[in-house]
């Protein structure tokens, strides 16, 4: 005799008229597949929790942003933003598809380098670089954009020992209506030390000047404030130019575009709230099209856009390790992935799907991770049916940080799988063991033994 | 512990409590575990029941039994036996 389908029981009061602080469900059928690949059959394959990429994705999100810029303005470049998602596979991807490298560090630039993007094509960005990373940037005609002023008396110091002139661009920071202002990194526009560092520079005739940059934020939900930045930096370009005759040949508008992801405390879905490319586009064009320069003058524009580019391409797959009842009532399910491996659950309130069928009754629930740690919190509300041990959740929109931010905390690094444009599944990290860490351990001699 | 025994339930899973005027849903599982106690089964008859007609083990049920029956307790639809120790 066949037996009935079991589902764990729930009950839940009803409150008519009465805000539900968890919301409604999100959820009406379950992510079973990615790209044609079931859930089960990928988790079987490279264990659970797994990082699972879309290179589809990718390649339509790219090719969608491209469109939205190239169709309102001539000349465009974006640069492959590392510190977003620094997998070499990834990264290929967007190389393949056209993009630059911008890095934000020397191990982020021989990462570039090793992934074969020629030297000037790799825009060097952030406050740390060292003496050797900046020679060897000089030496690649990198693009090296300047963040304080230690940083260029240093280039200076080089260019005047090795006889070459690196090509160079100075961070600016400004006021564009956006709380907080980002006035830690580069130079600052409103109160003249970005002035100070173009005079500094052309005046010292040591390195070219050829580009200007900021990056005002991240998750910008304003495309307003991309017009403002780009209005700015297109009015030092113009002055610059006017000034010293020297052209500046790129504004870098940086990154911060906002992905479908739900921040915390948001009253819309990321869905609703977030801008679209074409927002972002026609913002920033415009400002630099009315901006007054010449059709020869026109800079290329380059943009560092990682999160929207990536976030919507991966998803994190995941196990119930157990169902617990808490003291106040609610329930909690204890998932095997925590914000070690998905670090911006402290931020988002990140989609989250059942990986095989359920039912039509949903519980307020909690969803922890593994961690002996009270901060492992993946949601601290959601209406979800009644999962069991062992049955497997999606994350959505988790390809921008997570793999680049995760931590190597009480549990190992999960693998990553890319599904391929023909989905096929492909492994592109190999999932950490034991060795990852003792590997890099040493262990005095004297402490090797002891008796208990 | 015995379920009150004026709640009203419907076969939807619609649960009644006139005692409070509070309303609950619950699904098929959890209306059938509901309805056997307001007919007095006891915890055995009710898992044994269980593991004859779903497919779920005695581990799996015993614990969502358990779970079930405290949520039921603090939702106020239950009633202390009279035989029960306190």
């Amino acid at each position: 005799m066949k037996r009935l389908v079991y589902e764990r029981p729930v009950i839940q009061r009803l409150n008519a008229g009465l805000m539900n602080k968890y919301g409604t469900k999100t959820e009406f059928v379950p992510f079973t597949h990615i790209d044609g690949n079931a859930v089960t059959d990928l988790i079987s394959t490279y264990g659970s929790p797994l990082f699972v990429i879309s290179e589809k994705k990718i390649r339509e999100t790219y090719k969608d942003a491209l469109r939205a810029f190239k169709t309102r303005y001539p000349k465009v470049q974006f640069a492959w933003s590392y510190k977003t998602n620094y997998n070499n596979a990834v990264c290929n991807v967007f190389h393949q598809e056209g993009s630059w490298a911008e890095v934000v560090s020397g191990f982020e630039y021989q990462k570039a380098i090793h992934n074969g993007v020629p030297g000037n094509k790799i825009i060097f960005n952030g406050p740390e670089k060292s003496d050797e990373d900046l020679k060897l940037a000089i030496h690649n005609g990198s693009l090296i954009h300047i963040d304080h002023l230690d940083e260029l008396y240093m280039i200076k110091e080089i260019a005047e020992a090795t006889k070459k002139r690196p090509k160079v661009a100075i961070r600016v920071n400004m006021d564009t209506g956006i709380y907080p202002m980002w006035d830690r990194f580069g130079f600052n526009y409103e109160n003249g030390q970005a002035w100070d560092a173009i005079n500094k520079i052309m005046l010292n005739d040591k390195m070219d000047l050829v580009g200007l940059h900021c990056h005002i934020g991240t998750f910008m939900l304003t495309p307003g404030a991309y017009g403002i930045a780009a209005a700015k930096l297109s009015e030092l370009a113009t002055s610059t130019m006017k000034k010293y005759k020297n052209k500046i040949e790129y504004i870098d508008l940086g990154g911060g575009f906002a992905s479908r992801n739900t921040l915390k405390g948001s009253y819309l879905q990321g869905a609703d709230a977030s801008p679209s490319f074409n927002q972002y586009a026609e913002a920033i064009t415009t400002a630099i099209l009315n901006a007054g320069f010449t059709e020869s003058e026109l800079p290329l524009l380059i943009l560092e856009t990682g999160r929207a580019l990536i976030d919507e391409a991966g998803y994190l797959l995941g196990t119930v390790i157990s169902n617990k009842r808490l003291s106040d009532g609610r329930r909690a399910t204890i998932m095997n992935f925590g914000v070690n491996i998905l670090f911006t659950s402290f931020w988002y309130d990140h989609k989250i799907s059942p990986a095989q069928h359920f039912g039509q009754y949903f519980e307020d629930t909690v969803l922890y991770g593994p961690l002996c740690m009270n901060i492992d919190v993946v949601r601290e509300n959601i209406s979800f049916p009644p999962l069991k041990k062992d049955d497997h959740v999606v994350v959505h929109t988790v390809g921008a940080y997570n793999m680049t931010q995760w931590m190597q905390f009480i549990a190992m690094r999960p693998a990553i799988v890319m599904i391929d444009t023909n989905n096929k599944p492909h492994l592109i990290r190999k999932k950490e063991t034991i060795n990852s860490i003792q590997d890099e351990e040493v262990m005095p001699s004297y402490l090797k033994s002891f008796k208990l | 512990m015995k379920i009150k025994k004026n709640i009203a339930l419907n076969d939807s899973g619609f649960i009644f409590d006139p005692s409070t005027g509070d309303s609950f849903n619950t699904n098929p599982v959890g209306l059938e575990i509901v309805q056997m106690l307001k007919q007095g089964k006891s915890q055995k008859e009710i898992g044994a029941f269980f593991l004859k007609e779903y497919s779920v083990d005695e581990a799996t049920f015993e614990k969502d039994f358990y779970d079930f029956v405290n949520m039921l307790s603090k939702l106020k639809l239950t009633e202390r036996d009279e035989n029960e120790k306190i």
